[in-house]
């Protein structure tokens, strides 16, 4: 049996329904089969959210009547700063709290296009110069704190923008090379990139914790958080350089060939030329790449660099309380949602910004 | 004569070429002698016959029966992250609002949480807030959530047992292929497939019969202080195998709804025109087309799933990853023993892709 839609009714494209909430709901057996089913789900979901929220113990007076009925959120209250800033000294505390104020406002500040540029650069090296400082100590009156001290959410967000800050300029290198037109330099890139993007990052900082200190010479140490920077900057250049080669693929060819005709040499060309439309075009994946090295960074508890998932894992195992993992890490992945699903809902506002002006 | 040597753009690129490899090779001799050096210090010896001598740890749970890298694990993995993929997809783009809605919510928690954190909140939930053996929750019959880890009901085979799972998916296939005839076209296409599930359940069924039912389901019964019987799951396996299967599926939902919206509007339109019902358009137009453009981005999910089984680690589940630093941590042979690793992952990421490989060219050339 052929059905014919109604021509004085014509069916709208898909996602645009002008349909009464009913018949969206019960409208046919399917319908109604899915409204069933999301209920269900909710139904089955409540106990959870109850747990989360109306049943939880907000403070306590005794860590063991934490856990009756619900999460255990007094645990976070009272080891906030355990967990925040790892086993930084408690009176130094405002300095890593200062970090993680000036890396989110220089993320802030350098998600927005009008101040990209030269002078934004020389800004993020005085930042970076700034954390290190004021993290480590040891100048302008500040107590010096060596690297095993530092944790908590500090060392993730540096972890972080450190190594995609390294990994840019290599994986520019490494995109050109690929796309260059000599053998041995394509040859190289090649088998690095697709190298480091088959393996797991897990097992890249495993070769970097246990290679690491045997290729240097014996009288050159570098400490846990070095090597850790290390893997995850090769990682995020690889995974950079493929992003950045599909801005260079994208580029149309003429563009190339018209600096060629008039003579500008090969480097300015790509300085002036090739490069500022190609990463143009590929922002919104460049994007996507930072925040997926920002989820990488908690891997890096896996070779015993406290950062804050480690820090909140050390937390919950204190035999004070009972055993709240599970609040513990719901803090942690609460603190990732806020910074991803920001950085993520920014850039998709940016993009329809771009797209606007482009069909305007 | 040497200006014109200089200036030209050959040679200037193989004397860079040059010294970009002379510059390789150099740092290569440089590293290769600090290792030397290095293990030198350390008096150890290299070379690959460690992998003969015994190892001298126990890994606690069985790796060649539940490892990650097993078949099972592979085929659960994939068929239960796309089947639950595919719905997700369609959720989310779905007329129907609390459904897409919560899909929405849940694509976004799962895209915006490190997959450590989430496979250590459900391991957490494992260990901490499941109640112990006897007081088991038990939300699905012979189903056992517990502090010791997750009990389902297994497949038992007796003798003939393989013979009659063999026997069933070649009735299976026989079915499939009467099935689709001419002859049999006469049918309508569900009384086609119901007639075809009740023969291949008759046929099946006789010959278990036959053979005295050689297959039984064991479920897991509870004996003094656990469980004993069925499938079981340690905390570990069972948090990584349903954070992995919840966390994949929201990527390959959003992989497979950006295959569904790169496929035209007209492709809609068309099949409106042609008077299809909006399921016939989707399952018969849409998504074959869209097959095309989810392929690529599936392999590098699925590779990407291989990669995140070594987050096992993270929860102590005796994976490759732990598995060779505690070989390194009492051989001391660590360049070996990552050489092992870089090799078993590399194996399995260019397998991955040889395979998804040739299934992209199938697809397309069906398609067009």
């Amino acid at each position: 049996m052929i059905h014919i839609s109604d021509p004085e009714t014509p069916r709208l494209p898909p996602r645009t329904p002008h349909r009464p909430l009913l018949k969206l709901f019960f409208g046919d057996v399917l319908s109604a089969a899915l409204t069933a089913l999301a209920l269900v789900a909710v139904f089955m979901l409540l106990p959870g959210l109850n747990w989360v929220t109306l049943d939880a113990n907000w403070a306590v007076a005794d860590p063991d009547l934490c856990r009756q009925g619900g999460a255990c959120w007094a645990f976070i209250r009272a080891k906030l700063n355990l967990i925040l800033f790892g086993l930084y000294p408690p009176s130094e505390q405002w300095r890593a709290g200062l970090v993680i104020v000036i890396i989110l406002a220089m993320i802030l500040v350098s998600l927005w296009p009008r101040v990209w540029g030269g002078r934004l650069l020389l800004v993020w090296a005085g930042a970076v110069a700034a954390m290190l400082i004021l993290m480590r100590g040891g100048m302008l009156g500040l107590a010096p704190v060596p690297t095993s001290k530092w944790g908590g959410l500090p060392v993730t967000l540096m972890l972080a923008t450190l190594s995609l800050g390294l990994a840019f300029p290599l994986a520019v290198l490494l995109a050109l090379g690929r796309r260059g037109r000599l053998p041995i330099a394509r040859a190289v890139c090649v088998t690095l990139i697709e190298l480091v993007r088959g393996l797991p990052l897990v097992g890249l900082l495993f070769v970097a914790a246990i290679l690491l200190p045997l290729l240097l010479p014996p009288d050159w140490t570098v400490d846990k958080l070095g090597r850790t920077l290390a893997a995850l900057t090769i990682f995020a250049a690889a995974y950079l350089a493929e992003v950045i080669r599909g801005g260079l693929q994208g580029l149309d060819t003429g563009q190339t060939e018209a600096a060629e005709a008039l003579g500008i040499p090969y480097w300015k060309t790509i300085w002036h030329i090739v490069l500022p439309q190609a990463i143009q075009n590929v922002i919104p994946p460049l994007t996507n790449t930072a925040i997926v090295m920002v989820k990488n960074t908690s891997l890096v508890l896996i070779v015993g660099v406290f950062d804050m998932l480690s820090a909140a894992r050390s937390a919950a195992t204190d035999p004070a309380w009972p055993a709240p993992y599970a609040e513990s890490y719901l803090f942690v992945a609460l603190i990732y949602f806020a910074i991803c699903f920001g950085i993520s809902a920014y850039s998709a506002h940016l993009e329809r910004g771009v797209r606007a002006r482009r069909h305007s | 004569m040497l200006r014109s040597l200089w200036f030209s753009s050959r040679v200037r690129g193989w004397a860079a070429q040059a010294a970009f490899l002379g510059g390789l090779l150099a740092m290569l001799w440089w590293l290769a002698g600090n290792t030397a050096q290095n293990l030198a210090i350390r008096g150890i010896r290299t070379g690959f016959d460690y992998l003969s001598r015994p190892t001298g740890f126990p890994i606690s749970e069985s790796v060649v029966r539940y490892s990650p890298s097993d078949s099972y694990f592979w085929a659960y993995v994939v068929g239960v992250t796309n089947t639950l993929g595919l719905f997700v997809g369609l959720a989310r783009r779905s007329e129907h609002p609390l459904l897409s809605r919560m899909a929405d919510i849940y694509v976004t928690l799962m895209r915006n949480i490190p997959v450590v954190v989430q496979l250590l909140f459900w391991y957490g939930i494992a260990i901490s807030l499941f109640p112990p053996p006897a007081q088991a929750l038990n939300p699905l019959p012979g189903l056992f959530l517990t502090l010791r880890g997750v009990y389902a009901p297994s497949l038992v085979l007796g003798p003939w047992g393989g013979v009659l799972i063999a026997a069933c998916l070649v009735l299976a296939i026989a079915t499939i292929v009467l099935m689709r005839r001419p002859q049999a076209a006469a049918l309508r296409l569900p009384v086609r497939i119901a007639v075809g599930i009740a023969g291949w359940i008759v046929a099946a069924w006789g010959l278990s019969v036959l053979l005295s039912h050689p297959l039984s389901l064991q479920s897991p019964e509870l004996r003094g202080l656990n469980f004993t019987g069925g499938l079981q799951l340690s905390p570990e396996f069972a948090a990584i195998i349903f954070g992995l299967t919840i966390y994949t599926a929201a990527y390959i939902g959003e992989i497979i709804r950006g295959g569904i919206e790169a496929v035209g509007k007209g492709q809609w339109e068309g099949g409106r025109a042609l008077g299809l019902t909006e399921r016939q358009i989707m399952f018969k137009v849409i998504l074959p087309q869209a097959l095309r453009v989810i392929v690529p981005p599936l392999t590098s999910q699925y590779l990407s799933t291989v990669k995140n089984t070594t987050l096992a680690v993270a929860v102590g589940y005796p994976e490759l990853g732990l598995v060779v630093n505690t070989v390194i941590n009492q051989t001391g042979q660590a360049i070996e023993s990552i050489l092992v690793m870089l090799g078993v992952f590399l194996t399995i990421s260019l397998s991955v892709s040889l395979f998804m490989n040739w299934y992209n060219a199938r697809v397309a050339l069906v398609s067009r």
